[in-house]
């Protein structure tokens, strides 16, 4: 359906009901904005207005007590009154552009993706960030890089090398003990049980009535087992080409073991995979992700894949119970703050983040990117993830986490 | 906006300084008998206007803490088991059948009011303060959703039970935990922010009588660069009450004065031993250098 705003130019639903026509376009110019709002609110913030009009500044404020519903909202509303109510004609160009801008970069992933790569790899068109020997000559990369690119002969004695079907049955292997350890918690809550530590007197005493108040059968109560509900976003970008085969058996093996677990692909952008991961046969499963990973080796938007995940998965896949688990090296050419401000939303619906890098195990390697530093704070347990020893450490770590 | 300001003024005259936004959103609530939802960081006084809101409406407050676990035995209603037992020993000589004891044992003479089941039946509109929701399990949040929107609780012996007066309802949270679209929808919405330097003083001044003007302008000062420097937890405004009080106890006139003392004071501001070591006198100085 057209949105009601492009109708607000016709004169005659302008002349019939001025107010109304623009209260459902500036409905309309929120909802375009992410604001989740219907008619009622519509027909609400009508009343509220016109119940007495006093003035411009009082009904912007009753709307946005009204329309409002989270801080983010509650911060960016005046400027989207402001541009609809007092500017109108001029903003709405401007936001108009703004969307397809959007929508241009969605659908033509490609063309963001060669940027990316001519704005980071001067040389080399579209190699990974690390792996190619190349970039290492190249001088003046940002510090992170040469980091990386320093350790390049390191690296080729890391996971990468365990390619072979032994040690992925470990790996797989492994996701499973890991995922046991983790599984449940115990719920604060009480639940009728047959097998229970407290007394339920509300139904012991409803059923002693049909023995005359006599007590006899008593009822018990419980906590119940609350599974953990855990949630893997694994970078497959260029960086991590070498780690990423080993890893997706490790989340294969997390997600296959666990009821309530998620598992998404991060380089560009974000797939979920969780249902092509919990495909039995193992080999097709493999083969089906290895292509849709590598149909992108490019750069990572953590950031923004994780701002993808907030507005899109989060509220279905996210609940009070869950363990965020990030497999990346950090190596993120989006802007650091949107990753720590996407990771934070992330945190409020999640109690406990994990992040595993492949690179921290190397002896001299600091979290020095940009994006590993303004990711740390929100980080509940970071912890080095490049051989078998080390992902076998975390066991006690994650049991307790 | 009259309105506004008439509640903006009898808030002042409870003590409680509120800005244009905090008070719209308060009349708004009242007039439109909603429920409304204050978000901000600890410290901002959000469980303060409900107890502001129910000495200017001269109601009750009743509260209902939220934390993990709380389920709808202890938010809503319970039976008094124990005295259903004995009432049911106690009948067992009266020749009473057992159809009988039970249309006695589940009357209102055995029912635990819990808060919820409280506010709505009072004779006057309670203010209603469902404090830190954030804090509550998702299915409790679930739960309150039908009481918030139709104002009655189904007790299954009882039968339903509708609200005498609609409660006025104000629900808080910290934002450690993201709440549901679904309860965000059936609120209004106010975000509360730390005070601005100005509101500050007048809370100051409004909650410290003895209090200087000179001092009480500087300690504002002081609290908003303060909340400019990495914190671990922002001071809020209870705790720049509490050090507007020492300060005054101790005969400090002004912050100019001696810088050990008042170092010796940060207690009352900072609640962590990282914020502590953090503001060193050097910090200290350089803030009440701000500040003067």
């Amino acid at each position: 359906m057209e949105p009601i705003s492009h109708h607000i130019q016709d004169k005659n639903i302008l002349e019939n009901h001025p107010l109304a026509a623009r209260m459902a376009g500036f409905i309309d110019h929120l909802r375009m904005n992410e604001y989740a709002l219907g008619p009622a609110e519509t027909q609400m913030a009508l009343r509220v207005i016109g119940d007495p009009f006093s003035g411009l500044d009082d009904a912007r404020l009753k709307l946005k007590v009204l329309l409002t519903g989270r801080p983010e909202e509650w911060r960016q509303f005046d400027d989207l009154f402001e541009a609809y109510w007092t500017r109108l004609g001029k903003e709405r160009a401007s936001w108009q552009h703004e969307k397809n801008v959007r929508n241009r970069t969605k659908a033509s992933l490609p063309e963001a993706w060669k940027e990316h790569l001519s704005a980071s790899v001067p040389e080399g068109g579209n190699a990974p960030q690390i792996e190619t020997e190349g970039v290492a000559e190249v001088e003046g990369e940002a510090s992170g890089r040469l980091i990386a690119t320093d350790k390049t002969s390191q690296m080729r004695t890391d996971l990468r090398q365990y390619v072979d079907a032994d040690e992925i049955r470990e790996a797989e292997k492994l996701a499973y003990r890991i995922a046991s350890a983790m599984r449940y918690r115990l719920s604060r809550r009480h639940r009728l049980s047959v097998q229970g530590s407290k007394l339920d007197l509300r139904r012991t005493i409803r059923r002693s009535l049909g023995t005359g108040g006599e007590p006899i059968s008593l009822k018990w109560r419980a906590r119940p087992d609350r599974p953990i509900r855990l949630v893997v976003f694994l970078d497959v970008s260029g960086s991590m080409k070498h780690y990423s085969r080993f890893f997706l058996q490790f989340v294969k093996g997390l997600v296959c073991q666990w009821m309530e677990a998620d598992a998404y692909l991060v380089h560009t952008k974000l797939i979920r995979v969780t249902d092509v991961v919990r495909d039995k046969n193992s080999t097709k499963a493999m083969t089906r992700l290895s292509l849709m990973a590598e149909g992108f080796g490019g750069g990572t938007r953590l950031g923004q894949s994780l701002a993808q995940f907030n507005s899109q998965y989060a509220k279905r896949s996210l609940n009070g119970r869950s363990v965020v688990l990030i497999l990346s090296d950090g190596y993120d050419t989006g802007p650091a703050d949107q990753l720590a401000e996407e990771l934070k939303r992330l945190k409020k619906r999640a109690p406990k983040l994990i992040w595993l890098n492949p690179l921290l195990g190397w002896r001299q390697y600091e979290p020095v990117t940009q994006a590993m530093a303004a990711a740390q704070p929100h980080i509940d347990y970071f912890a080095a993830a490049n051989t078998l020893e080390s992902l076998a450490a975390l066991e006690p770590e994650i049991a307790r986490v | 906006m009259t309105e506004n300001r008439n509640i903006r003024d009898q808030l002042r005259a409870a003590d409680y300084v509120a800005d244009d936004a905090l008070s719209t959103a308060l009349q708004l609530a009242i007039n439109l008998k909603r429920p409304l939802l204050l978000e901000g960081e600890a410290g901002v006084g959000k469980t303060e206007v409900a107890k502001a809101l129910a000495s200017i409406m001269q109601t009750n407050l009743i509260r209902l803490q939220c934390y993990e676990g709380l389920d709808a035995a202890a938010a809503i209603y319970e039976w008094n088991y124990q005295k259903q037992l004995l009432y049911i020993k106690a009948s067992e000589r009266e020749d009473k059948t057992a159809s009988q004891v039970e249309q006695h044992i589940f009357t209102e003479d055995f029912l635990l009011e819990r808060p919820l089941l409280q506010a709505i039946g009072q004779e006057i509109s309670p203010v209603l303060l469902i404090d830190e929701i954030d804090r509550a399990d998702e299915e409790f949040e679930a739960y309150l959703l039908e009481i918030l929107s139709d104002f009655q609780i189904t007790v299954p012996e009882l039968g339903t039970i509708t609200a005498t007066s609609v409660p006025h309802v104000i629900l808080t949270s910290n934002g450690t935990r993201e709440l549901s679209d679904a309860l965000r929808r059936r609120c209004l919405y106010s975000y509360v922010d730390f005070p601005s330097q100005a509101r500050e003083l007048e809370i100051i001044l409004s909650r410290v009588p003895d209090i200087e003007a000179g001092l009480a302008d500087q300690i504002s000062r002081f609290v908003l660069n303060l909340r400019k420097e990495e914190l671990e937890k922002n001071p809020g405004v209870a705790e720049t009450l509490d050090w507007a009080a020492a300060l005054v106890g101790l005969k400090i006139s002004s912050l100019d004065g001696d810088l050990e003392t008042i170092q010796s004071t940060l207690i009352c501001l900072l609640k962590t031993e990282t914020d502590l070591k953090s503001i060193t006198k050097e910090v200290a100085s350089r803030l009440l250098g701000k500040a003067a």
